[in-house]
């Protein structure tokens, strides 16, 4: 059933183009722009051969490189035109350290490895998610019975680490407390008291 | 097991047998929500011994759920290559699932009103289907299956995206919702382009009787949402059945008009195709289609008693190729064999028909 899906997942990944005009998230030391001092407030992120190119501009400039229209523009022209080199990190070889998956194993399936992957590929994924549905975060039912597992869970994991920690350092009153934190939490999950 | 395929195959279905006369355009009303489990690959990634597990898993999960207890639970490997294009045919499994590698398979309610297809594209496919124009009560059906299975599988699941599935066209609900659709007035009258674009325009979409790239033969639409994410399952639903409904009402005023501007037009292909299916030794299974969807308008028109439409809906399924084969008991069958044994159950079907009474005739 995914004929069709496939090759507009492959097309918009290929061509794949975005631009935000937000501030970056890391407001705590604002980009500059790659081709002035400028603060960048274009972000752009394109994808050529696999490769992801990014470059941050100042408005000034990409007014003068043209960027406002991405469907006649070439990030990676203008890279070489400025002399830039692709991001150092690009995720050329991008992979899912769950599954394994690539960047390239996508286009070709439009599908991705493992639940991970969508993680890894967060960045890929965003603009895709635009062309493709009515929004971008979900609105629906929530497996709210499966989330309290994971809490009750995680919080468990997070019990026993500081039971062993408290063991070590000889803390045994606090040892005794996390103790008694886990039989409940344990008994909140439905698993028996004791392991 | 309780039953047997072969007998689960025989035994009366939701569709079409508890098929009901309240909306005769809509045939069938269908739910899936694609889910996966966390810390699996997906199907397509895994290896068959991490796949056989997650088949182990859910048969386990969902055979346990009130509504499977007494449930089918057969691996795509142990069926016969026939038995599961009969089930393609039935809509109880897709295509994808009947080629799929082992570790592969699907659970069946008795009535196959439910289907769980477990490691097609995503881990579980949950399927419900009910006959008839029934889109709100087929939500909650699966809605609360969906919930009983929750309490016993981990589904991967991002607060922001979802439900995670492989091919991100399914995230957020994982949801697709459809209805099987009888328009033979919106394509007599070449109105079905325009009801295309339309609906696409809404954000549905519109597939043939046997899914995507199938053709429209017996006037048979599927309708169903194309997006997952950034809506809710009530408001897709909501939206699709105004969608429904729109439809269905341009299909009730297309009937009207064919009968005001040319009131032999209808009573003509009716009658003809009646006395085909009737006479007619060698039928092809689109000439079939073709004739069955004449009949069925014959029935909502008031030209055969409503008891027929069940009839014609089941033989919509069974002149079906690989219901053919099957029910001929052969293992093979050439295509000239197989026109020969078809035309011959519709002309046996058809015998026990009333002959059309065109005197006066209802419109629904
Ligand atoms: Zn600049
Ligand atoms: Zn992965």
């Amino acid at each position: 059933m995914n004929a069709v899906h496939r090759v507009s997942v492959t097309h918009v990944t290929l061509s794949c183009f975005f631009k935000s005009i937000n501030p970056p998230p890391s407001m705590a030391s604002p980009l500059k722009c790659d081709l002035c001092d400028n603060q960048a407030t274009v972000h752009l992120t394109q994808i050529v051969n696999h490769k992801v190119h990014k470059v941050d501009l100042c408005e000034f400039c990409a007014q003068a490189k043209g960027v406002t229209d991405p469907s006649s523009f070439s990030l990676a022209d203008l890279l070489l035109k400025a002399s830039l080199n692709p991001e150092p990190e690009a995720p050329t070889g991008l992979r899912c350290e769950q599954c394994g998956f690539t960047l390239d194993q996508f286009e070709k399936t439009g599908r991705f490895g493992c639940p991970q992957c969508y993680d890894t590929f967060t960045e890929l994924l965003e603009p895709m998610l635009d062309n493709m549905h009515k929004g971008t975060a979900h609105v629906g039912k929530v497996p709210e019975r499966a989330l309290k597992r994971k809490q009750l869970y995680d919080r468990l994991s997070e019990l026993e680490t500081e039971l062993q920690s408290a063991i070590k350092a000889e803390r045994y009153e606090d040892a005794a407390k996390f103790r008694d934190d886990i039989v409940q939490v344990r008994e909140a999950a439905g698993m028996s008291a004791t392991t | 097991m309780a039953f047997n395929i072969e007998k689960l195959l025989a035994a009366p279905a939701e569709w079409p047998d508890n098929g009901n006369a309240k909306c005769p355009v809509v045939l069938m009303t269908r739910i899936r929500l694609a889910r996966n489990l966390t810390s699996h690959r997906f199907p397509g990634r895994a290896e068959d011994g991490e796949r056989r597990a997650i088949f182990k898993q859910c048969c386990e999960a969902v055979s346990n759920t009130g509504p499977m207890k007494r449930g089918l639970c057969v691996s795509v490997d142990a069926l016969e290559p026939l038995q599961r294009q009969v089930l393609v045919e039935r809509h109880l499994i897709s295509r994808e699932l009947s080629g799929a590698k082992s570790g592969a398979g699907v659970i069946l309610n008795k009535d196959q009103s439910i289907s769980v297809m477990v490691n097609e594209e995503d881990h579980l496919r949950i399927q419900v289907l009910r006959s008839g124009f029934q889109l709100k009560r087929t939500w909650n059906a699966i809605n609360s299956l969906d919930s009983a299975l929750e309490s016993s599988l981990d589904y991967a699941y991002s607060p922001r995206l979802g439900y995670v599935t492989a091919c991100p066209t399914n995230l957020g609900t994982g949801m697709r919702a459809s209805a099987m659709m009888h328009l033979p007035a919106l394509v007599i009258a070449s109105q079905m382009g325009k009801v295309v674009r339309a609906v696409n325009q809404l954000g549905m979409v519109v597939r043939g009787l046997l899914g995507e790239g199938s053709d429209a033969s017996g006037s048979m639409f599927q309708i169903s949402n194309q997006t997952t994410l950034g809506e809710s399952e009530t408001d897709i639903v909501k939206r699709l059945q105004n969608v429904l409904q729109s439809i269905v009402e341009h299909e009730l005023n297309a009937r009207d008009k064919l009968q005001e501007t040319d009131p032999r037009k209808l009573p003509d292909k009716i009658g003809r195709a009646f006395g085909i299916l009737t006479h007619g030794h060698v039928i092809s299974s689109s000439e079939a289609m073709n004739l069955l969807s004449l009949v069925r308008l014959g029935v909502d028109l008031g030209y055969f008693p409503d008891t027929h439409r069940v009839a014609v809906d089941r033989l919509f399924i069974e002149a079906q190729p690989g219901h053919v084969l099957h029910n001929s008991g052969l293992i093979k069958l050439e295509s000239e064999e197989r026109d020969r044994l078809r035309a011959e159950r519709l002309r046996s079907e058809f015998a026990n028909f009333t002959a059309p009474g065109y005197a006066k005739t209802g419109n629904n």
